[in-house]
């Protein structure tokens, strides 16, 4: 089974965010990137899967050359070779131009199971899967907890809200998109390393078709959030200080306890 | 006809999301000058219901493959309906079933969703939509841009549903679409065992996130619920870990509580975590970083080590109570 697995990268989970003087994206100069977080869980099922039924896995990001860190990542984990589809401004594309670029980038790979994360950590848009599986036109399916590969079939669980799940079936080639935390993902070990020295990594131009095709969406500005409430922040930054203003804050101001 | 919405539902029965739907798009309408109608997918009887809320008309699209939600059929459907009826907008709720088609049919027009909206203003004929980015640390403002129609979808909770105005009964409209085979077949949706700890019930929750580093650490947290007469809450990540078990968990995949005092330690308040708890009377958050996001909705906030936080609370509360 051929695997192509999306990985985007991202900016640290906990790095603090700056945002930029025309407001419209953040400071990337001094900022910490990671791969998003449920494209980590998509690598480790296709490796999973691989390791059951046979097979390749080929890892896909789009991004700025500091991308290849996601992708040498990968490599070392386990993936057999990557694609890397270099553009500087690929990460502010719209979901759908992201999914034009990407469709262009891997139709003729031809593979079985296309996986990625269900949404990606900066944007959140939550799409480009869904829409990278119609422009290939491929079956899909969404928020994936399990993946059956053993059969002719696929069949995946799928979570549903308010702790509801559905089992699909379906035929491949499909995509799927992977919620976070459902595996313990594998480090890469000294061997993995070393070996993802020598690992192919295709270097492909986005499309340029998709590059200037009108966006159907623009981001005015971006700002911190308007609080909702008004924050009573206790200790100063002495966390032994505030638990004890706090405890009194619980009993006589809010009086729950 | 300039707004449309998308009603959900299982079975028949509505999704109370969908409300909040109705009341956007009423909003949307208001400020637009259009009536929305609204668009229901294999449940006549649902149309009939929905009927009654203020709308030009609803939609009632019935067919043989209606009947079990799968993504193909049910953008085939939708993608007929926007065809025939050209809205500018359509407006559905964040769900995850809206997640799962949604896309599929944005894309059949150019396009993808203005997905996940907390608010909109519209000012003459300009709309704008505000939408959480970096799993809710930022805002940002997003217009739309080219030919009509504009998709755009709301978070659970950005408007009321009983705040949807009712009507005079708007008139049911049956509508004929063709719809193929699905390629993926759904079995029965299912719980996976009985929750074995109901949450939405309980007066105090002591919650934790990934900021309690361990499992060993966990202790903490239980003491302060004990001490409290509280129930012991995680986030998703800690349930992933199997630190505590699914039935434990707070959100959008996990359960949905309004307790009296919502205490979140180490939780930074991704927006799948805020849905499950923002409406709690008082939340309290504990938290090293003071741009956390569970902030900008706790009454009382901690910026600091939980480590030196925690004990210090249990024992100042243990004294209150003595």
């Amino acid at each position: 089974m051929k695997i192509l697995v999306l990985m985007k990268q991202v900016a640290n989970k906990d790095a603090i965010l700056r945002i930029n003087k025309d407001s419209t994206w953040i400071e990337e100069a001094d900022l910490s990137f990671e791969v998003n977080e449920s494209d980590g869980y998509a690598l480790e099922e296709a490796l999973r899967i691989k390791e059951k039924v046979g097979g390749e896995v080929v890892v896909v990001s789009m991004g700025p050359p500091r991308a290849k860190s996601v992708i040498k990542d990968a490599l070392a984990r386990g993936a057999d070779r990557a694609i890397h589809v270099l553009g500087e401004t690929t990460a502010h594309l719209s979901p759908f131009a992201a999914a034009g670029a990407l469709a262009a980038a891997i139709r003729g790979e031809q593979a079985d199971l296309v996986m990625t994360g269900l949404q990606s950590d900066d944007y959140g848009y939550a799409q480009t899967g869904v829409i990278l599986a119609e422009l290939l036109g491929l079956p899909h399916a969404t928020i994936v907890i399990e993946v059956d590969a053993s059969g002719a079939q696929l069949r995946v669980k799928r979570e549903l809200e308010s702790g509801w799940y559905q089992w699909y079936t379906m035929p491949t080639p499909a995509l799927l998109t992977i919620q976070s935390g459902i595996s313990q993902i594998r480090y890469a070990t000294l061997k993995g390393i070393m070996a993802a020295k020598k690992k192919e990594i295709k270097e492909v131009a986005p499309a340029a078709d998709v590059l200037n095709q009108p966006s159907h969406q623009r981001i005015e500005k971006i700002y911190l959030p308007q609080k909702s409430k008004q924050t009573q922040f206790l200790g100063a930054g002495d966390a032994k200080k505030g638990a004890a203003e706090l405890a009194e804050k619980l009993r006589t101001e809010a009086r729950v306890i | 006809m300039s707004i449309l919405v998308f009603i959900e539902h299982k079975a028949g029965a509505l999704n109370k999301t969908s409300l909040e739907a109705i009341a956007a798009a009423q909003k949307l309408g208001a400020d637009t000058g259009a009536k929305p109608s609204a668009v229901v997918l294999g449940a006549s009887s649902l149309a009939t219901e929905i009927a009654a809320y203020d709308l030009e008309k609803v939609l009632n699209v019935e067919h043989a493959q209606l009947g079990d939600y799968t993504p193909d059929t049910y953008a085939a459907a939708l993608e007929q309906v926007i065809r025939a009826t050209g809205p500018q907008y359509v407006i559905m709720s964040h769900t995850y079933l809206a997640r799962d088609f949604a896309p599929k049919v944005a894309a059949r027009f150019g396009k993808g969703l203005i997905g996940d909206c907390i608010r909109m203003k519209v000012e003459g004929s300009k709309a704008t939509f505000t939408r959480r980015i970096f799993l809710g640390k930022l805002d940002a403002d997003v217009v739309s841009e080219g030919e009509p129609p504009t998709f755009v979808t709301f978070q659970s909770g950005a408007f009321r549903g009983d705040q949807a105005q009712k009507g005079s009964g708007a008139p049911v409209e049956l509508t004929k679409v063709e719809v193929g085979e699905p390629r993926m077949k759904p079995e029965a949706p299912f719980q996976e065992a009985r929750q074995a700890v109901d949450l939405s019930k309980a007066d105090i929750i002591v919650a934790v996130g990934r900021g309690i580093k361990s499992k060993d650490n966990l202790a903490l947290a239980e003491k302060l619920a004990e001490v409290l007469g509280g129930d012991l809450a995680a986030s998703r990540p800690i349930c992933d870990a199997e630190w505590l078990p699914i039935d434990r968990q707070i959100g959008s995949s996990g359960q949905t509580v309004a307790p009296k005092l919502y205490i979140a330690i180490g939780i930074s308040g991704a927006i799948q975590h805020l849905v499950g708890m923002k409406n709690s009377q008082t939340i309290v958050a504990i938290n090293k970083d003071p741009e956390a996001p569970i902030f900008d909705i706790a009454d009382y906030g901690i910026v600091g080590d939980l480590f030196e936080a925690v004990p210090v609370l249990t024992e100042e509360i243990k004294k209150l109570k003595g």
